[in-house]
């Protein structure tokens, strides 16, 4: 009874873990602009990382995959999102403005002006 | 149920791909080979489990941290390039 519960929690997060990268990959493909796509990019590097390597701690039980599983993991929650600032921080100093050439910037200092 | 996930990190990797390909600037083409190589460890973590074989994850692991360094020493070349390119313009 326990080990069926496990495996239908376990892929439940496996399945909305496969969801969480295929949109984040669509957005990073379809979104207008750099820093919309860094936005749908960084929903892959945090959610889908933690769904999908949780499902699979709870598939392994205590065990030394866990152990690995739980350190990858960890790795992954501190560094992606590093690289994600390191990168907005550096496209952001080379001059590249958030909102050029979009109709709601447009909008907005107009209506700040 | 694993084949489902790898099969979407898949499609996940071809779409970053693509955008690193037609990526307008740089920045574009950085983001995209960042999200292929999380991808990529995110696949090998899975293979492990799908062919259940748990060395791949030590193979995960180490290409984590190559991942991480490598991104992080791009950006520099490139936000150094542009400081410089910069600074000889208002020159």
């Amino acid at each position: 009874m326990i080990d069926i519960a496990i495996d239908i929690v376990s892929w439940v997060l496996l399945t909305l873990g496969g969801a969480c990268v295929l949109i984040g990959g669509v957005g990073a493909l379809r979104l207008p602009n750099f820093y919309t796509r860094i936005h749908a990019a960084s929903l892959t590097d945090t959610m889908a990382t933690i769904l999908i390597f949780v499902g699979m701690m709870l598939q392994a039980g205590l065990s030394l995959a866990t152990l690995k599983l739980a350190a990858i993991m960890l790795f992954l929650l501190l560094t992606g999102p590093t690289a994600t600032y390191a990168l907005a921080n550096a496209a952001l100093l080379s001059g590249l403005k958030p909102d050029a050439d979009t109709i709601v910037g447009k909008n907005r200092a107009d209506a700040r002006g | 149920m694993y084949i489902v996930v790898s099969i979407a990190i898949l499609i996940t990797m071809v779409l970053a791909l693509v955008r690193a390909l037609m990526g307008p600037s740089v920045y574009d083409r950085v983001l995209a080979v960042n999200v292929f190589g999380t991808k990529t460890v995110l696949l090998l973590a899975v293979i492990a489990f799908l062919y259940g074989r748990p060395d791949f994850l030590d193979l995960a692991l180490a290409y984590a941290l190559i991942n991480m360094v490598g991104i992080l020493a791009v950006l520099e070349f490139f936000q150094n390039r542009s400081r410089l390119s910069q600074g000889a313009d208002s020159d």
